[in-house]
This record gives C-alpha cells, sequence and structure tokens, in this order.
C-alpha cells in the first residue's frame, strides 16, 4: 500500500484560510458588524472587535442586545456551513483560487433563533463558538456561546434551527 | 395572534394600528398627539442609540406600551450577496430594538428595560430594496418583568418577514 506524500502543511492552510475567506468576506453585514473568524484546525472562534457604534444602551454603556443576538446568529451560521464545506477543502475538492464570495454554496437558512441574555454585553471585544448539535440532510441545530474577558462567564447563549440548503450538484 | 392577546380584557395593550390606533403617537408629522414621556423615548431612540442609529431606524410611532420602528434596505444589512437580502441579524436587531422600546412606552412607566431572552421565528426573506418595520406591544407586565411580542413586516404586509417573543427586564421608577 502505498501513501502519497503529504502536503505541505502552508498548501493546506492557504486553502483552509481561502475558504474561510470566501464564506465571510463576501457578506456585507458580516463586514459592517466588524465579525472576524478565529481558526484553529477546523475549530472556529468569531470574533466581535468593540467599537462604538455597537452600542445599545449608552447610560450603561452596553452593547446593543440585537448586535449580541446577529454575533451569535452569524457564528452558527458561518459554522454550520464551515462544517458542511470542511470535506470538500480536505479533499482539494475545492481550489482556493476558484472560491469566489459571490459563488458559495447556499448558506444554511435560519429558521428561528432562541437567544438567552445572561448578562450586559461589556464595552469590550466579544466572542463565540459555536457547537454542531444536530446537522441531518434536511435541518440542523447549532448552540452558541458568547463571552467577553472570561470564557467561564458567558454573556450570552443561543440556539439556532436551521433549514439545510440542497447538495450542490457534482 | 396579536389581536387576540391584545383582546384579552385584562392586559392594558395598543396595537399599532389596531381598533385603538387614535392613541398612536407619530414622528414627525403628528407631534401633538404625543406626551413628553414617549417624545423623550423617540428621541432617545434615534439620537441617543449609536446602534439603533447605525443601522438607519426610526421611530415611527408610539402607543402606550407598543412601538413601531422601520429601518431602510442598505447594502451594508446584506446577509445575501447572491440575492441582496438583508441579514436575518439585521432584522433582530431591529426588533429587539422596537420591543425594549415598547417596553419603555408601558403606563408603568419603567425606567430602564433590558432583554433577557427573545426567540426570533424568520418565516421568509424580506424582499430586497424595502423598508422593514417592526411593530411590537409590550402585552403583559409584572413587577419586573415585560413580556413583549413583535413582527417585522415588508411592503407585503399580509405576510410577516419575522416574528419575535421576549422577555425584558422591567426597572420601575418612583411610584406615582
Amino acid at each position: 500500500m502505498s501513501r502519497s506524500a503529504p502536503e505541505p502543511v502552508q498548501v493546506i492552510k492557504q486553502r483552509r484560510d481561502s475558504a474561510l475567506e470566501a464564506l465571510v468576506g463576501g457578506v456585507p453585514y458580516i463586514r459592517h458588524l466588524g465579525i472576524a473568524f478565529d481558526r484553529r484546525g477546523d475549530e472556529l472562534t468569531a470574533i466581535l472587535p468593540y467599537a462604538e457604534r455597537l452600542i445599545g444602551n449608552p447610560m450603561l454603556p452596553a452593547l446593543h442586545g440585537g448586535v449580541t443576538a446577529a454575533f451569535l446568529e452569524t457564528t452558527a451560521t458561518i459554522t454550520l456551513a464551515w462544517s458542511r464545506l470542511w470535506d470538500e477543502i480536505e479533499s482539494a475538492r475545492i481550489d482556493p483560487d476558484d472560491l469566489d464570495p459571490s459563488d458559495m454554496p447556499r448558506m444554511p437558512k435560519t429558521v428561528d433563533l432562541t437567544i438567552d441574555y445572561l448578562r450586559s454585553g461589556l464595552p469590550r471585544d466579544a466572542y463565540a463558538r459555536a457547537r454542531i448539535v444536530r446537522s441531518g440532510r434536511r435541518y440542523a441545530s447549532v448552540h452558541v456561546e458568547g463571552w467577553q474577558d472570561n470564557r467561564e462567564r458567558p454573556h450570552a447563549m443561543a440556539t439556532c434551527h436551521f433549514v439545510m440548503p440542497a447538495a450542490r450538484e457534482g | 395572534m396579536f389581536r387576540t392577546v391584545a383582546a384579552k380584557k385584562d392586559h392594558v395593550v395598543l396595537v399599532a394600528g389596531g381598533p385603538r390606533g387614535h392613541n398612536r403617537a407619530r414622528i414627525p408629522r403628528e407631534p401633538m398627539p404625543m406626551t413628553d414621556r414617549t417624545e423623550e423615548i423617540a428621541r432617545h431612540f434615534m439620537e441617543r442609540i449609536p446602534h439603533a442609529r447605525d443601522l438607519g431606524m426610526t421611530v415611527l410611532s408610539l402607543g402606550e406600551g407598543t412601538c413601531e420602528v422601520s429601518m431602510p434596505y442598505d447594502e451594508k444589512l446584506i446577509g445575501d450577496p447572491a440575492t441582496g437580502v438583508i441579514h436575518g441579524g439585521a432584522v433582530s436587531a431591529l426588533m429587539d430594538t422596537c420591543s425594549g422600546a415598547a417596553v419603555m412606552c408601558h403606563p408603568t412607566a419603567p425606567v430602564a428595560t433590558a432583554t433577557l431572552d427573545l426567540r426570533i421565528d424568520y418565516m421568509r426573506p424580506a424582499t430586497p430594496g424595502q423598508t422593514v418595520r417592526a411593530r411590537a406591544e409590550c402585552y403583559h407586565v409584572t413587577r419586573s418583568v415585560a413580556f413583549v411580542r413583535a413582527r417585522a413586516l415588508d411592503d407585503d404586509e399580509d405576510n410577516p418577514v419575522a416574528t419575535a417573543a421576549g422577555a425584558f427586564t422591567l426597572e420601575r421608577g418612583e411610584r406615582a
């Protein structure tokens, strides 16, 4: 049994990072909020850098609840889309040079979002990670946790349900 | 759905555009029915909440525990570049803002509110190019909690884009 030589690590990294950038970078609303994704292997952490325009309560001050909802929903959507894309990336069926943000696989459609606000969002960076609880052919359920200074003290968590897009042809 | 809830006689509610719609205050065309308090709330939302301003939200009307807020279509709100449909998160932000304003307008005159939880159901994509409006009603309050329902509409008012239900904190001021 012969094995081909493993791909150089930079080639793998570059393909993964380009795929992620194509998934995220083409969405104006994600760009507008300033959400970025940090990747470690297949694990994604969403980062929402603090900006004054994200404030919903200027007296406290606190992040807008709608910003937190959008942040968690985006984290869930991208994490889910990313997990569906992962096999294609790893098998090198995706060529990073061919990735066009306007021609990415259709995103999962959010059916509903239930969000618990556990603490007021402080005027600093926020982070979020999603866990795919169940991803079926048609539907998916994703849990997301958002935190700020302390991972053990989440400021919000949410459960999202999605309808999955039809599989791509070919 | 909203009407049924509003019809319960022990609830002090006004549905935006509903049978008691004459109490609605409009900005800025009909400033007269607006009390100092609702006017202050409306101004607060438009001028003082950075994120409401950032997304271009405008308060259309405020009633007793009701609120209507609009958010014009803008390229920065797009969540699906292929179709130009706005991101669900922007609709969530709109409904959260509108719901909070509805709580602040409740006759118990709360001094502050914050979202405890919010459930949002997305029925359909908002039509690209159209303004999205949210209507919220705070249909019941306890000593410390306000219950709110909201819906988001575009030009096709018979088919909501999204609906929401949530619980908000209610910080009461001094009792009258």
